[in-house]
């Protein structure tokens, strides 16, 4: 298997690092954008699993006494009209998020290397019929796929996740296959296929592996926008259904009525969104710099 | 060239007739139909009403059916009615276009005008603190949520007037729609913008670092002319497209935004009939943005191929 390779970019760079610590040192200097990103992703994986020891409250129980209470040394983010905590419920959204992000994203970015492997891989009538698939896929914004998707298929968590997966499958394929079609063309695909490998080995042995660093570009990309659409999908009331502790759906809960009356509501989960959002894009812009030299803005 | 019109004609035939038929099955595997979310309302259910307004709908009649009886409508400008309000389908589409429409273009606008100017300059001084600054702010555009963009908009609405901005009523003036309408095109539009600025800065660069704009410096050109009439010029290509994805993608950003506003417009309808199962209208709605999109790449594709000529559409 073929490793992503690190060392021509930290060679160019002029890095002669020697191992593992002095390499994260050069690259946190050499991107700290990129560094920044990964800390807070790191923070919210952290939150997400480690929820329970975070929390005081839980994010579930509702207590009508304290009903809309501001922000207090007791409820740090203010408690929303159930008598629930706010920041209970936004340290537990982190798991939605993330859940509903990375399964998304692993979903859709799965589904979207096999088809465009084998789009690319293939050729002939299979490549037509998968990208005329794709025609229709794209042909539909985002969002508007992944609500009539979710509505479609009824509110759970994992239907969200497969509502926000397959509109996402099409922007994989796509550069999946057009990478594809510049790999098979290479010397050590006809020198597999002179030693008489089999055309799926080839694919999964040799093509998929040299893919992977697009594709992680990619993925951090789409996990991104998957938490995004999770958000507006949740905010519409189509997306992931109580009791669980949405951050899109704290927002619809307490939209417009509560700007004027408690905006510790609007502001906190919103905070929480962008925060998560603005990580993996940092994240993923410095992954793109690194892995992906073609495509460095 | 004519051979190539065909082609792609063919294509977008296809493309929208796969879209009618996945948003057909989509609707069909929805959990409960319009009369099920009304009986449910009432609390009592009578099956053989129940059956008579399925019958009256045509919901009881076989699927493919189902399918030719909207296609063929279709195809003849017929839309069918609304289940909810009862209305032929076109009267309720048709009004709410334009509020979506002016939205759209405001949302655009505001996009390109902020976002390419701000792309140019990020571009131009590479690497300076102004470029970090501008480079951190679009990042941020891109991971804001509309909505919650369009909530903290009112927020400020609240603490400045003490009152939020009402679209249900058309303002009698087009200055005061204008100025309406900019508050929720500004929600939309600044994600857009950062996505313009981030786009026309990579292929500025891209542009700057070629071998032409070191000879126009080398004769002695200056950095206005090089950067703007020199580089400028062939950097926008790129970035015309994508102000023609984002034309058709907006309508993502306006569905959230138009239902954080209360926006009379097309992109919350297609929400609210969503929630009451209005087929029709959904179907319909779906269509009309599908049809939008594939016309909006396909005038892109052309635009290209008359902004640069090194592109010709004979057999691809």
């Amino acid at each position: 298997m073929t490793e992503i390779d690190f060392s021509t970019e930290l060679m160019r760079a002029g890095a002669f690092a020697q191992g593992r610590r002095a390499r994260l040192r050069f690259l946190v200097r050499r991107y700290p954008l990129g560094a920044a990103g990964a800390v807070i992703m790191a923070l919210f994986v952290f939150a997400a699993i480690f929820a329970d020891f975070l929390t005081v409250y839980d994010p579930l129980s509702t207590n009508p006494a304290i009903s809309l209470a501001p922000p207090s040394t007791s409820h740090w983010l203010g408690v929303d009209p159930f008598g629930r905590d706010v920041y209970s419920r936004i340290i537990y959204g982190a798991r939605i998020s993330l859940a509903v992000g990375i399964g998304a994203t692993l979903l859709g970015s799965g589904l979207g290397t096999m088809i465009g492997l084998a789009s690319g891989y293939l050729g002939g009538w299979i490549d037509l019929a998968l990208q005329r698939i794709m025609d229709i896929l794209q042909a539909l914004p985002l969002l508007v796929l992944a609500l009539v998707m979710a509505a479609a298929l009824g509110p759970s968590l994992q239907n969200t996740i497969a509502a926000i997966a397959i509109p996402l499958i099409p922007y994989v394929a796509r550069v999946i296959r057009s990478n594809t079609l510049a790999l098979r063309e290479l010397p050590f695909v006809e020198a597999a296929k002179a030693v008489g490998m089999s055309e799926l080995r080839i694919a999964v042995r040799h093509v998929l592996p040299n893919t992977l660093a697009p594709l992680i570009v990619l993925a951090t990309a789409q996990l991104g926008s998957a938490i995004l659409i999770e958000a507006s999908l949740s905010f519409l009331g189509l997306g992931v259904p109580e009791p669980y502790p949405s951050w899109g759906r704290m927002l619809s809960q307490s939209s417009a009525e509560y700007v004027r009356t408690a905006p510790w509501l609007v502001v906190f989960p919103g905070i929480a969104i962008s925060l998560a959002v603005f990580g993996t894009n940092l994240l993923g812009d410095a992954l793109r710099d690194l892995l992906d030299p073609r495509q460095r803005s | 060239m004519g051979a190539y019109l065909a082609r792609r004609l063919m294509l977008m035939i296809l493309t929208l007739f796969g879209i009618s038929i996945i948003i057909f099955v989509l609707l069909r595997i929805m959990p409960g139909n319009i009369v099920d979310i009304l009986y449910d309302a009432a609390g009592y259910v009578n099956p053989q009403e129940k059956a008579k307004i399925e019958a009256e709908l045509g919901l009881d009649k076989p699927i493919v059916v189902q399918y030719f009886t909207w296609i063929s409508g279709l195809a003849h400008g017929d839309l069918g009615f609304s289940y909810v309000s009862e209305r032929p389908a076109a009267d309720e589409i048709l009004p709410r276009i334009p509020v979506t429409a002016k939205l759209a273009g405001l949302s655009l606008a505001f996009a390109v005008l902020i976002g390419v100017p701000l792309g140019v300059l990020s571009a131009v001084r590479q690497n300076s603190a102004a470029d970090y600054a501008l480079r951190v702010l679009s990042l941020s555009g891109l991971s804001m949520p509309s909505f919650w963009l369009g909530l903290l908009i009112l927020m400020a609405f609240v603490s400045w007037f003490g009152t939020i901005p009402i679209y249900t009523e058309p303002p009698p003036t087009w200055w005061q729609e204008l100025a309406l309408l900019s508050v929720p095109a500004a929600a939309v539009g600044f994600r857009s913008s950062a996505l313009m600025m981030r786009l026309t800065r990579s292929s500025m660069l891209e542009v700057l670092r070629q071998d032409y704009i070191r000879t126009a410096r080398a004769k002695g050109a200056s950095d206005a002319s090089v950067n703007y009439h020199h580089a400028f010029r062939n950097a926008i290509l790129p970035v015309i497209t994508v102000i023609g994805m984002e034309a058709a993608f907006l309508m993502g950003g306006l569905i959230v935004t138009e239902t954080v506003f209360n926006v009379p417009g097309l992109a919350r309808y297609l929400v609210t009939a969503l929630t009451e199962r209005d087929y029709p209208i959904v179907q319909n709605l779906v269509m009309f943005v599908a049809t939008t999109v594939v016309l909006i790449n396909f005038l892109v594709d052309m635009l290209y191929a008359v902004l640069d000529p090194r592109i010709k559409y004979a057999r691809s």
